[in-house]
């Protein structure tokens, strides 16, 4: 059961930031396309957005283990 | 013979014996020998140690043989060095802008620590990042933690860099009740904690994998009649998980020098 509920726990904490990650994605390579001489800035903000997106992902990531103990 | 024990029995390349109940048994190693406990921390060596000095010897000699007696017209080992490090540079700039030349030496040291300590997972006989444990990404992380806050002081003065950061200015008076936790949290705590996890969890979803997959077929290849396709698929599917597995450790390296000099930049150049 704590397996279980731990599994739960990360499973759902993903399903948010995979939807963030995804638009957030498909945007950078959009813009990267329309404007390829930005391609440098975008990729940079890019990566700042998955990180802060990202986030809560890991949260549930070390609340799972937290969980487990 | 359980599912676990067959996984620990593989990753130690022996017979395990012994009973344990959770993933811990593939990143948990027992001291070699007793050492010292310092403080109520045991610093004892074992397979992990042992991975990790082995390989910051191999990147301190690739280093120290590429730059040594650097010449104009540079060989092999010292163009792969300059391109290492051109390409740390072109990040630091990229991001901190003309004042990154200072943290180009740190982000490096960073990059290629972080990258040979993760490369230690596809390594034959080692099999094992030491980035996986967290002491190593909580002192990475740390050490970014503490250089972003000491730019931020040094450049802009106490007083203004942590009133910027917990008063953002331009802001209606009332919601600062809200803001300043949220922005103490993440400045100051969620940044490192986020940047050590990443790296962690990363490094441990990617052992787990390849051990599963080794796993795989260690197990059913030698069973012939039985289960002897699923070994095969085994077989097939490991070039495929190295592959994506060193896609991942060149990625992690990659992002976490990208943000520790974002945080820095954000630290050197006051928010607009």
């Amino acid at each position: 059961m704590d397996n279980l509920s731990s599994a739960l726990v990360f499973g759902l904490a993903t399903l948010g930031p995979g939807l963030g990650l995804g638009m957030l994605i498909s945007k950078a390579i959009e813009s990267t396309a329309r404007q390829p001489e930005a391609a440098g800035m975008i990729r940079t903000t890019m990566f700042i957005g998955i990180a802060v997106v990202e986030a809560l992902a890991l949260l549930g990531f070390v609340l799972a283990f937290v969980l487990q103990a | 013979m359980t599912v676990g024990l067959r996984l620990a029995a593989a990753d130690w390349g022996g017979e395990f014996s012994g009973t344990f109940d959770n993933i811990n048994s593939l990143f948990r190693f027992p001291p070699l020998f007793d050492g010292i406990t310092l403080f109520g921390f045991d610093l004892w060596i074992n397979r992990t140690i042992l991975i990790a000095w082995f390989m910051t010897l191999v990147v301190m000699t690739i280093m120290l043989l590429g730059t040594g007696r650097a010449k104009v017209i540079p060989g092999k080992l010292q163009s792969l060095v300059e391109m290492i490090v051109d390409f740390v540079r072109e990040i630091a700039l990229d991001i901190i802008g003309p004042k990154g030349h200072k943290y180009v030496p740190l982000l490096t040291t960073l990059f290629v620590f972080i990258l040979f300590m993760n490369l230690a997972k596809l390594t034959p006989f080692l099999m094992l990042p030491p980035t996986s444990r967290i002491a190593f990404p909580l002192f990475l992380a740390g050490i970014v933690w503490l250089v972003y806050i000491g730019a931020g002081i040094k450049e802009q003065g106490f007083v203004h860099y942590f009133g910027e950061m917990l008063f953002p200015p331009g802001v209606p008076k009332v919601l600062y009740v809200i803001l300043t936790p949220i922005e103490v949290i993440s400045n100051l705590i969620l940044r490192p904690f986020t940047l050590m996890v990443r790296l962690f969890a990363n490094m441990v979803a990617g052992h787990i994998l390849v051990v599963i997959t080794l796993v795989t077929i260690h197990v059913f290849l030698p069973s012939f009649p039985v289960g002897w396709m699923v070994g095969v698929i085994g077989l097939l599917a490991a070039p495929l998980v190295f592959a994506f597995e060193l896609l991942i450790i060149g990625l992690q390296a990659y992002i976490f020098i990208m943000l520790a000099s974002v945080y820095i930049g954000s630290s050197v150049e006051p928010a607009h």
